[in-house]
């Protein structure tokens, strides 16, 4: 029974919370697209059978949008809707597992840094400052080509490459909050160092952590395309956003949609993500809570 | 068992305490001893700058870690050295035996957590035995005991004005029951109404609850309401000790204890200007050899600026200036 009024506050706090966002109009939009892009995703097979990504059909090569192609055809006369819709899996798991997978070890590393100080902090950014020395793209280029070109890989190099620049955003949130007052006022409350980090450092760093997460996301999914075009990513046939868009180069002039569409993917993906982004971090807020 | 009656609840013997950065080293506090019985309030007052708040966070252990620095000198607290605790025993000591109520009530309280998980969480720490129902009855006791209705705990800092801020934060202080409670400047970022409001709380509150209390504060009016003793810091010295009738009514006074007072309006006589001490504190980090007020007394004398005066006592009441010392009288 204990639990049940425990469970039952969470709740509580949970329709709080998705009312707050829900007054967002654009958050709202943009989770409704998301959640658009998500049935997509779950629901891919059964829109369009994965074997018509693979589908070589010479004859109908590079036909423009009709009613049997609703996207046209590539090059090689395969449904590129059938691979916009295929290649949504790829690249969203990659963009959520890399923006989380660096903000969990960037972030902790970070937070660690930021709060403690002294020369654990020393150590830890000056070999952050090491990989960060190095181009983004050139680093994943290189763990790639050493561990092997397959998605798992893509999504290591991707998330060494980004570490960085979590690590250093969570070092300067945890250090401007562990100089406040009320950090110092847990202290004199008898808290542990621990227990600051996590009710006090953690929730109040939440909304720039959620920012800067959510918009990460489209960057990640841009690189990981970018891997992808000089074969360092998702192999091929495998579809995939990035890799198809920049396949279309050539066939610009004559067959544009060929860009278009999964720019437009791209595009209206990250955008749903950064307004949801947005509207969460807005609802998670207590200060703005009316 | 007698001895163990005596010893005092809070001893701090010849406290030194500087800040050492790279650039320069500031001498913060300057060997201070004071007692402190149960039940008990002292007032420290002086400037800002004079070593109040240093002082009040030596006693929790609170100094920035990288730069503050006991350099000698003890602090027993209930017969135990602080500076020997571990960390667990710092940590039950911390909100269980002294709480601290910080200057800023705006600051002081996190803005993500409801009142009732900030006041519960020292109850947490130090009742590990409670459960929740516990916790939150005993987080809306304290309230009660501030003023603030219990419908309110599960409020955010946000919502409540400065003065329920400042309420909440002694109720977080409270919320243990600590055996001294160091209150740092509590009314000064509040306006004088619930200035009065929170020190007559905070009186009533003391003499229920029989806590020793240290008010840290600039203001003579609020240690004139509150305080058993005073103690006058100016540039790390306490330069004048005794109890509230010695500072307020005694014939001798300290210089600068005079141009305290003298800076106080006064509604009884007309004058058109208040007498300010003029000139600033000494440079922390480089203090005057003899002693530090020397350079901003008016009564200052050859000796001053040379020597440190000694201590002049009066039954409780002590101070540290040449003028009464047996030093000046055989210099003049």
């Amino acid at each position: 029974m204990k639990k049940n009024r425990r469970q039952s506050r969470a709740i509580v706090r949970l329709k709080e919370i998705w009312r707050r966002f829900c007054k967002n109009r654009i958050a709202l939009a943009g989770f409704i697209v998301f959640m658009c892009i998500m049935m997509v995703v779950v629901f891919a097979d059964v829109i369009v059978p994965y074997e018509m990504t693979e589908k070589p059909s010479p004859q109908d090569r590079l036909t423009p949008p009709c009613a049997e192609h609703p996207f046209g055809t590539d090059e090689f006369g395969r449904s590129v809707f059938a691979r916009i819709i295929h290649a949504a899996p790829n690249s969203l798991f990659i963009g959520f597992t890399v923006s989380f997978g660096s903000l969990l070890v960037g972030g902790t590393l970070g937070i660690a840094c930021g709060y403690f100080g002294g020369r654990f902090d020393n150590l830890i950014m000056r070999f952050l400052d090491m990989i960060s020395a190095l181009p983004g793209s050139l680093l994943a280029i290189v763990m790639v080509a050493v561990l092997g070109p397959n998605m798992r890989n893509l999504i290591i190099a991707l998330i060494v490459g980004h570490i960085a620049s979590f690590a250093r955003m969570c070092r300067s949130v945890a250090l401007s909050i562990s100089e406040q007052e009320y950090v110092k006022a847990a202290k004199a409350g008898g808290s542990s160092d621990l227990r600051i980090i996590f009710r006090h450092a953690v929730p109040n760093a939440a909304s720039t952590l959620i920012i800067n997460t959510t918009m990460s996301i489209s960057g990640v999914i841009l690189s990981a395309c970018s891997l992808s075009f000089i074969g360092l990513g998702v192999q091929p046939p495998k579809p995939e956003w990035g890799a198809m868009l920049n396949d279309a180069r050539q066939y610009f002039n004559g067959s544009p949609y060929l860009m278009v569409i999964p720019g437009l993917a791209i595009l209206i993906t990250s955008i749903s993500i950064n307004m949801m982004g947005d509207g969460l971090r807005d609802a998670l807020d207590p200060k703005l809570k009316s | 068992m007698s001895e163990v009656n005596h010893t005092p609840f809070l001893e701090v013997k010849d406290l030194r305490i500087i800040y050492k950065t790279d650039l320069e080293t500031v001498y913060a506090v300057n060997g201070i001893s004071f007692k402190l019985e149960k039940g008990q309030t002292l007032g420290l007052v002086g400037e800002t700058g004079a070593g109040k708040t240093t002082t009040a966070l030596s006693l929790l252990r609170l100094l920035p870690e990288r730069t503050g620095k006991v350099v000698d000198g003890t602090i027993t607290i209930e017969g135990q050295d602080l500076a020997t605790m571990d960390d667990e025993a710092l940590r039950q000591m911390r909100g269980g035996q002294i709480a601290m109520i910080f200057q800023d009530p705006m600051t002081s309280l996190n803005p993500v957590m409801t009142v009732a998980d900030q006041i519960g969480e020292s109850i947490m720490i130090h009742n590990p035995e409670f459960n929740k129902e516990q916790i939150l009855g005993r987080v809306k006791e304290v309230l009660n005991l501030v003023g603030i209705a219990e419908n309110r705990a599960s409020d955010y800092p946000h919502q409540f004005s400065g003065g329920m801020k400042q309420r909440v934060v002694i109720a977080m202080a409270l919320a243990c029951n600590p055996h001294l409670i160091i209150a740092d400047e509590p009314t000064t970022a509040l306006d004088v109404t619930i200035q009065a409001q929170v020190i007559s709380m905070m009186r009533n509150l003391r003499d229920t609850l029989g806590t020793a209390m240290i008010m840290i504060t600039h203001d003579l009016g609020i240690v004139a309401q509150t305080c058993d003793n005073v103690a006058i810091m100016y540039a790390g010295e306490l330069i004048e000790v005794g109890t509230a009738e010695d500072i307020f009514c005694a014939e001798k006074h300290h210089p600068y204890t005079v141009g305290l007072f003298g800076s106080i309006p006064n509604l009884n006589v007309k004058v058109d200007r208040l007498s300010p001490i003029p000139g600033l504190m000494p440079d922390p980090t480089n203090l005057p050899e003899g002693c530090p007020f020397a350079p901003r007394c008016n009564k200052c004398m050859p000796i001053c600026e040379k020597q440190k005066p000694g201590v002049y006592q009066d039954g409780e009441h002590q101070i540290r200036c040449h003028l009464f010392t047996g030093a000046a009288k055989g210099g003049q």
